[in-house]
């Protein structure tokens, strides 16, 4: 064990801020869940890629530099120093990508993850449909084979950018006489085919954050299909593990947001004064995510070695998702009766970010599997609690 | 950067294990508690045949000369293990105190070289009097005790010389006493001025020590927990498979999975010194505290009114994991430590140096 970094690694450190200090946009770009901001998210994209910096630890035939995990978390921490943008394109680098690196032909590798680096190719996430939340083996909508196509019909929704978005991965139902797990296949479904539809829906906020998709007789080239027909579950799991265990939520992030919470505690002595907890309140946030930060690099050391994501993951997608909740829950408190003012409001000065993160916070336990879900998950698999 | 545990390390921590399982059940414990001493000489003949009680010491006195990251796997098992043997008092508190001290030479030098090859060989214990713990822990199978004098300079003093008033408290297989005794002429070690240092330095090893225990303490308790779940039946099934039970335990063993990774660190910022040390050490308890407390918390629970009983063994890794939450500095000191160094200045630059993730000015 050794928690130093290394020459290698500290130069990589150097050569990411850097870059990013030379080109991370000096004013915020407009909400990614707007039109135009989608578009210059899009742009942001494009030029991390063209520095080498989309996704740091692919192969470098795929855009990346070959580096390992430990780096991508250390280029994380540079990207959330320099207070970089949102990645629009998270569920395709963070979710699809590693999961096209497992499950994809060399074909498949090829033609979808450099334009995912690039940010040509933004990819949305359609698992969740009206009848299929937690119960995600509950998949209604169809993809049955005809010929060299499988042709799709359902529905999708709550599906992340997919207003603007390019591409979608799903899983279908691809046997039509199969129940619960079986019979699922995992495909990727470009959002202008022929028979999509796209219907935008506006979320806490007022803007329009995710959508339905509906699929009427769509034609999917066989070629499309990730992983074996009917063996989408296991697929799904995978993308699952990586979004809920390592890469959706790095410890950047959530270390970010502490020290902003320190610094707020510190410009409001009288709230913290009034109300002593919040200065425990907001040490116990900054520690856990420290604690979050070590357990990542404990589990990319595993994975460098050799190991796995397994159900350990569901313990993580609790704690990221619960801190998160926490430390916003905290910076309300100590905002007081400003908290409640959007950033545009003058009164509101250079605190009207914490709501919106406040808002989405909220959303942390419910997707990615909602945190109820996680918990049975973590009783069953890894404590061994009888099912039920 | 690299999270691993070594084969060595591993290895180590089986053997302390296996060891441990064999001469450390909860039938021993309990024969244990009913003896005056509460201790088994045997046991820690045992731990010292494995290298733990010399694992921190210098070859020179018998030691291994290895380091608290060496060591914490171990620790974890004794506190899965609920051994009631002076770990943390004597391995990490009091012996390495001596050792730094003997390195000036004098008395300590002497004291150091008479008495830790014998606590590397299992043939001693020692006992340390610190100002954060109102008693002295297992000072009755100390053969050697280190005391503060009433002008805050430290003596080395052997039992014979020392007259011990037990105090009765919660966790049966502990063993607390208050200590009357007399400064001789050559008991001195080091006076109030150099003792200070001294005592910092086995506050934060000690303290590390207790976080350690904690996760093995915390991690046995939802154990016994879960077997439990699965065995018991009510409305004919087994109260594991409901699912308020099923979230209380899966929310402790969050608490206890985030607080590990907390406690390898502190492990390794000891090993080396580095000159955060004591704050990761302060997060590592007041992280593994709260951890052992809700998972303490959460087996009563689960346990229903069977584990409120003597009878049942729930009752020992509660009471450790209570009574190791205040001893060394509670969770709530830790946290103020912390909260001390965290608000005096974070910066924005995540530290590039030795282990820290996140800068502390
Ligand atoms: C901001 C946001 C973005 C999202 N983005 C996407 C996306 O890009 N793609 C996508 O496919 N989906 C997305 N989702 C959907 C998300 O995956 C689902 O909301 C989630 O899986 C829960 O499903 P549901 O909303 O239907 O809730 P339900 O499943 O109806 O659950 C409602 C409540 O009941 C509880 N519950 C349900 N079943 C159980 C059970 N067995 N035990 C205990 N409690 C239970 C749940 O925990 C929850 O509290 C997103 C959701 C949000 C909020």
């Amino acid at each position: 064990m050794d928690l130093d970094y290394t020459q290698q690694q500290r130069a990589f450190r150097v050569e990411a801020r850097e870059w990013l200090e030379a080109n991370v946009p000096g004013q915020a770009l407009q909400s990614m869940d707007t039109e135009q901001g989608f578009a210059a998210h899009r742009e942001w994209e494009t030029k991390l890629n063209e520095g080498g910096w989309a996704m740091v630890s692919w192969p470098v035939e795929y855009g990346g530099r070959g580096v390992d995990l430990i780096e991508w978390l250390i280029f994380e921490e540079e990207y959330y120093r320099a207070g970089a943008p949102g990645r629009v394109n998270q569920n395709g680098i963070f979710l699809l990508g590693p999961t096209l690196m497992e499950f994809g032909n060399d074909e498949q590798k090829a033609r979808f993850l450099p334009p995912m680096a690039a940010g040509i190719d933004v990819w949305a996430q359609g698992w969740s449909e009206p009848n299929a939340g937690s119960d995600m083996a509950a998949i209604r909508t169809t993809a049955f084979r005809d010929g060299d196509h499988y042709v799709v019909n359902g529905q999708k929704t709550w599906c992340s950018r997919a207003v603007w978005a390019d591409w979608i991965f799903c899983i279908f139902r691809t046997d039509p006489d199969s129940e619960r797990h079986r019979g699922l296949s995992f495909m990727l479904v470009p959002l202008d085919a022929e028979g999509v539809q796209v219907r935008a829906i506006e979320q806490l906020d007022g803007e329009t954050g995710f959508a339905e998709v509906f699929f009427d007789n769509v034609r999917v080239p066989v070629d499309q299909l990730l992983g074996e027909e009917g063996g989408g579950w296991k697929v799904a799991m995978s993308t699952a593990g990586f979004e809920r265990g390592l890469m959706l939520r790095s410890p950047a992030r959530y270390q970010a947001t502490a020290r902003k919470l320190v610094a707020l505690l510190r410009d409001n002595p009288e709230a913290a004064q009034r109300d002593p907890t919040l200065g425990d309140r907001v040490i116990r946030g900054w520690m856990q995510a420290e604690a979050y930060a070590l357990q990542t690099y404990r589990t990319a050391s595993r994975i460098i070695g050799g190991g796995s994501i397994g159900a350990e993951s569901s313990l993580n997608k609790i704690f990221w998702s619960e801190m998160d909740l926490a430390m916003h829950e905290t910076a309300m408190a100590l905002l007081g009766p400003r908290a409640e003012l959007l950033p545009t409001a003058r009164a509101a000065g250079d605190v009207g970010d914490w709501l919106d993160g406040f808002q989405f916070a909220l959303a942390g336990p419910i997707y990615a599997g909602t945190n109820e879900i996680q918990r049975n998950i973590a009783a069953e698999r890894l404590l061994g609690l009888p099912r039920g | 950067m690299d999270f691993h545990f070594n084969e060595e390390q591993l290895m180590f921590s089986d053997s302390v294990r296996a060891l441990l399982e064999r001469d450390c059940t909860a039938d021993v414990l309990r024969e244990l508690w009913a003896g005056e001493s509460g201790r088994s000489d045997e046991l820690w003949r045992g731990l010292a045949e494995l290298g733990l009680t010399g694992l921190l010491l210098a070859e020179e006195h018998g030691g291994l000369g290895m380091a608290e990251v060496d060591l914490v796997l171990a620790l974890e098992e004794s506190g899965r293990a609920c051994l009631p043997e002076p770990l943390v008092e004597t391995v990490l508190a009091a012996a390495p105190l001596l050792e730094t001290l003997a390195a000036g030479g004098g008395t300590a030098a002497s004291v150091a070289g008479k008495w830790l090859p014998r606590v590397a060989a299992g043939e001693a214990r020692l006992a340390l009097e610190h100002p954060a713990n109102p008693c002295v822990a297992d000072a009755h199978v100390a053969e050697l005790l280190l005391l503060l004098a009433s002008d805050g300079s430290l003596h080395a003093v052997e039992r014979a010389h020392v007259e011990l008033t037990r105090q009765p408290c919660n966790d049966a297989a502990r063993r607390l006493f208050t200590v009357d005794w007399k400064p001789g002429d050559d008991s001195l070690l080091a006076d109030a001025a150099g003792t200070t240092r001294l005592l910092d330095a086995a506050f934060d090893r000690a303290a590390f020590g207790c976080a350690a225990q904690q996760l093995g303490i915390g991690q046995k308790l939802i154990d016994l927990a879960v077997d439990y779940a699965g065995q018991r039946e009510q409305f004919g099934r087994a109260i594991g498979s409901f699912q308020a039970v099923k979230h209380h335990l899966a929310t402790a063993q969050v608490a206890v999975e985030f607080a590990r990774p907390v406690v390898y660190r502190a492990a390794c910022s000891l090993a080396i010194g580095h000159t955060d040390a004591g704050l990761h050490v302060s997060q590592a308890k007041a992280m593994a505290d709260e951890a052992a407390l809700l998972a303490a918390r959460t087996s009563l629970q689960v346990h229903g009114a069977i584990g409120y009983t003597w009878e049942v063994d729930l009752h020992a890794w509660m009471k450790r994991a209570w009574a190791l939450e205040m001893t060394w500095g509670g969770s709530a000191w830790h946290r103020g430590r912390l909260a001390d160094a965290v608000l005096a200045g974070v910066d924005n630059n995540p530290r590039e140096g030795q282990l820290q993730l996140q800068g502390v000015n």
